[in-house]
């Protein structure tokens, strides 16, 4: 790859990351050697698991935006990303909870 | 978009196609060719799907196509498909997904949502008299001691990550599971300048010796695994057959694994037991799980492949058992992208005939031709005895102890699921969920519903109850998490 492709500049709570243009907000986050940047309920750490958007493990809060998935987002100029948090603060439907629930 | 024909406020087309992979491609520039009015719907960013994922085409940066395979094939699908967008026959909404699928008497209503960031799709539904699923796979997981560890991936993860971004996820690699992906993984990140210390098989690879004809009726596999093989003499990759992961070691992140090989029971060899060590990351695979949900949800018959993967069942011109629904790639059985672009087309053409009838295009309905027939068909021989070849290992759950993670999301550990199977009946993955919220997460047992099936039907992968914990699983009454407001804009 040549060297002078435009990179963006975004950060990842509060920290500088940066990537090549087009890259993806985990190829940022691992670029700055992180290799989690997730905690579970348990308290355990999480990064990157499928990278394609299936697994949910990689999830970050983008510009206020919780449950976003880092390995399908592409890094944009001047990103908040932050951790998704321990709660699962979900907006998402979660269906099976509900019908369980009954 | 003057194509459109608008039925209240939601767009109507004549063929719908959900995923812009190898298969989706295909059907939606046959379909656009046979003059119907195409909406392609995608969750990336950019056409390709996983298998030709590639650089930001938006950052303008070329993809030479040196990390693909049917990279010729892609362009030229590519072409079709941009030549429909531009002549306003093919409506492309990439970065978007279908949380749900229904059918009433006359047509498909897909509802849509942005695949990231949350708000509100400017589509939010469209209509179509046919739909084409072909929503692709990835990769089938077994749980290991220490998997939920930062710096394990999915083996197709890291292919993916590297060809997006034109990097590694990390520097020194394990590759483990099984089937050939595997060696293209290796291949892969050796060629982007990644070390990868060895890559275990847990089949003994005899299965192939009685069907390695099969083989022959696909060169162009063939001569993949000759390029996979001259790769791994080139770069000194070891590759060790019979051989598992029994514990992927590290307190943070991955730092090593243990290995041993096994009996072809999934015992281990006394004294075969070693240690990688100074591993960053550990990339697993097990075969592939197609994305079942739609079909699922549209009450589309299944069966349960060769591989123990929930399946589509269609005929020979990729109709489904719905009327109107045709299903395409890894949805009708794993089996790789040259057998999905096959399927495609027939599906693309077929699903235009049926939306658009006789006299807009052919007088009678396309069938697949029989050239097609037996391409699609010797694929298909290859992809069987490839699943027989490489099968889940006997006796991988005798490696999960009590602590070890299952579901990922969760946090629920194999000793709950035992306990539940024993003490509370927990027979199907349905009983587990409710019991231990195995399955229950974010990825709504996308990742442990083979796993959990296996350990809560019984050891054998194929029996009745794995595929009906199976088809329970592939049960999303929303195929994707979605926000709220979704759940508001509908009539």
């Amino acid at each position: 790859m040549s060297a002078n492709l435009n990179r963006v500049h975004a950060t990842f709570e509060g920290e500088a990351i940066e990537a090549e243009t087009g890259a993806s907000v985990a190829a940022a986050l691992i670029s700055s050697d992180r290799v989690a940047w997730r905690t579970t309920r348990d308290g355990a750490q999480r990064g990157l698991f499928c990278g394609i958007g299936v697994c949910f493990d990689c999830l970050v809060e983008i510009d206020g935006e919780s449950g976003q998935r880092a390995c399908m987002i592409p890094l944009q100029e001047g990103m908040r990303v932050c951790d998704n948090g321990t709660r699962a603060s979900r907006t998402a439907v979660d269906a099976d909870t509900e019908e369980a629930a009954q | 978009m003057t194509a459109l024909r608008a039925t209240g406020q939601a767009p109507m087309f004549d063929v719908a196609v959900v995923g812009a992979g190898p298969a989706g491609l295909a059907a939606a520039g046959e379909a656009a060719a046979s003059g119907a009015r195409v909406v392609v719907i995608d969750s990336s960013e950019q056409p390709g799907g996983q298998f030709w994922r590639h650089r930001s085409e938006a950052a303008g940066v070329v993809d030479g196509g040196e990390l693909h395979h049917g990279w010729r094939d892609y362009l030229e699908l590519r072409r079709a498909f941009d030549a429909g967008i531009a002549a306003g026959t093919i409506l492309y909404l990439p970065s978007t997904s279908v949380w749900m699928a229904q059918r009433d008497t006359a047509n498909f209503t897909l509802r849509l949502v942005p695949a990231h960031g949350g708000g509100r799709s400017d589509t939010p539904t469209v209509h179509a008299s046919a739909l084409v699923l072909a929503t692709g796979g990835y990769d089938r997981q077994l749980p290991v001691p220490g998997w939920q560890l930062p710096g394990v991936m999915a083996a197709g993860g890291i292919q993916a990550f590297g060809k997006q971004n034109g990097m590694l996820p990390g520097k020194r690699f394990v590759i483990a599971g099984t089937g050939p992906f595997l060696l293209s993984v290796a291949a892969g990140i050796a060629h982007q300048g990644g070390t990868v210390a060895a890559v275990l098989e847990s089949s003994n690879l005899m299965g192939w010796l009685p069907r390695a004809h099969r083989a022959a009726g696909v060169p162009a596999k063939a001569l993949e695994g000759v390029e996979y093989t001259a790769a791994m003499l080139k770069h000194r990759i070891a590759y060790r057959p019979r051989t598992v992961i029994t514990e992927i070691l590290g307190q943070d992140r991955v730092t090593g694994v243990r290995t041993a090989r096994v009996r072809s029971d999934g015992t281990v060899v006394a004294g075969s037991e070693r240690e990688i060590g100074g591993i960053d990351t550990v990339g697993l695979g097990w075969g592939f799980t197609p994305q079942m949900e739609l079909p699922v949800q549209l009450g589309a018959g299944t069966r349960q492949d060769v591989d123990g993967s929930l399946v589509a069942i269609v005929d020979e011109d990729q109709r489904s058992t719905v009327s109107g629904l045709f299903i395409a790639g890894e949805l009708t059985g794993v089996g790789g992208a040259a057998l999905a672009v096959l399927e495609g087309r027939v599906a693309g053409r077929a699903a235009a005939f049926e939306a658009t009838g006789p006299g807009a295009g052919a007088a009678v309905a396309p069938r697949a031709t029989s050239a097609e027939s037996r391409a699609i068909a010797r694929q298909r021989s290859f992809a069987n005895a490839m699943h027989l070849a490489h099968p889940v290992p006997a006796g991988w759950q005798q490696l999960l102890r009590d602590d070890t993670i299952v579901c990922r999301c969760e946090e629920v550990p194999a000793g709950a699921l035992r306990e539940s199977r024993e003490s509370m009946a927990g027979e199907d993955l349905r009983t587990q969920k409710g019991q231990n919220r195995a399955g229950m997460g974010w990825c709504q047992g996308r990742v442990c519903g083979f796993a959990v099936s296996c350990m809560s039907g019984g050891a054998d992968p194929l029996s009745n109850e794995v595929e009906t914990s199976l088809a329970q699983s592939a049960k999303r009454p929303v195929a994707q998490p979605l926000p709220l407001g979704a759940l508001a804009d509908l009539d």
